[in-house]
């Protein structure tokens, strides 16, 4: 089996203006890694926006990244209160962030479309009061 | 367009990474949503925006943003300059408000990179 390079990171929900710290570092690592532009460009998008969502919606939690010759693997996993209704948290526009993440920029519902529309697959595991993963993969 | 040419035409000053304004711009997204910038920002695009937090430096590092530019006369704090210098991406401030700002750069052939303009 071919390795599998795996990168682990705590995400803190403390301090807002941290919120995309891993991302960032998944984002450079790729590019040592020499991964085209367009694969980095579709995992820092779906990576930064769920990492947001994390520190949103949950009290942060821990992102687990994969790396193999055939894909990229991104999974978001926490302990909030999980998601009621994964339609219409999919719908574009839907959003229940509050006002204070509205007045960061954020929370205009575009979200888990927009993870969903750079990945290639996602599957979201969400108990209400347990919390969600998400598992997200770009095949390279 | 570059970004020095940016700076020109919308009397900007450029408060960090005052060695790179050479930098190609091809389209610009004007938005204070972050979440729209990740929607629908393209390939070496600038940003104008009202908003001003570190976000917006850690948005426009996930989307390859060549410039920001702040409209009306916002200044970014010591920490959002700091990011924008580790992430060697331009801070510009105009006193341009945001139409006006976009109005100048689409009237000089920038567009917003989609089939509508």
């Amino acid at each position: 089996m071919a390795d599998v390079l795996t990168f682990t990171y705590e995400v803190s929900d403390e301090d807002f203006t941290r919120a995309g710290e891993a991302s960032s570092d998944v984002k450079k690592k790729l590019k040592k890694l020499g991964v085209s532009p367009d694969v980095i460009r579709r995992v820092s998008i779906a990576l930064y926006e769920g990492e947001i969502n994390m520190v949103i919606h949950a009290n942060g939690g821990t992102i687990t990244i994969l790396i193999s010759e055939e894909s990229i693997t991104m999974i978001l996993d926490d302990k909030g209160p999980g998601i009621p209704d994964i339609e219409k948290a999919m719908t574009a526009g839907y959003s229940t962030a509050p006002d204070n993440v509205r007045n960061l920029g954020f929370g205009a519902g575009m979200g888990l479309p927009n993870m969903k529309k750079n990945t290639d697959s996602i599957d979201i595991e969400t108990k209400i009061g347990v919390g969600t993963k998400v598992t997200m993969v770009i095949n390279l | 367009m570059t970004v020095n040419d940016v700076i020109k035409l919308l009397d900007a000053t450029a408060l960090t990474c005052t060695d790179k304004l050479d930098t190609e711009v091809l389209s610009a997204c004007g938005s204070d949503m972050m979440s729209d910038v990740l929607a629908f920002a393209k390939t070496k695009c600038v940003l104008l925006t009202g908003l001003c937090n570190p976000q917006v430096v850690r948005t426009a590092e996930m989307m390859d943003i060549v410039c920001i530019i702040f409209v009306r006369g916002k200044k970014p704090d010591e920490a959002m300059m700091e990011l924008s210098e580790e992430m060697e991406i331009p801070l510009l401030a105009t006193p341009h408000r945001m139409f006006s700002a976009c109005g100048i750069l689409y009237e000089q052939g920038l567009r917003g990179g989609t089939e509508h303009g």
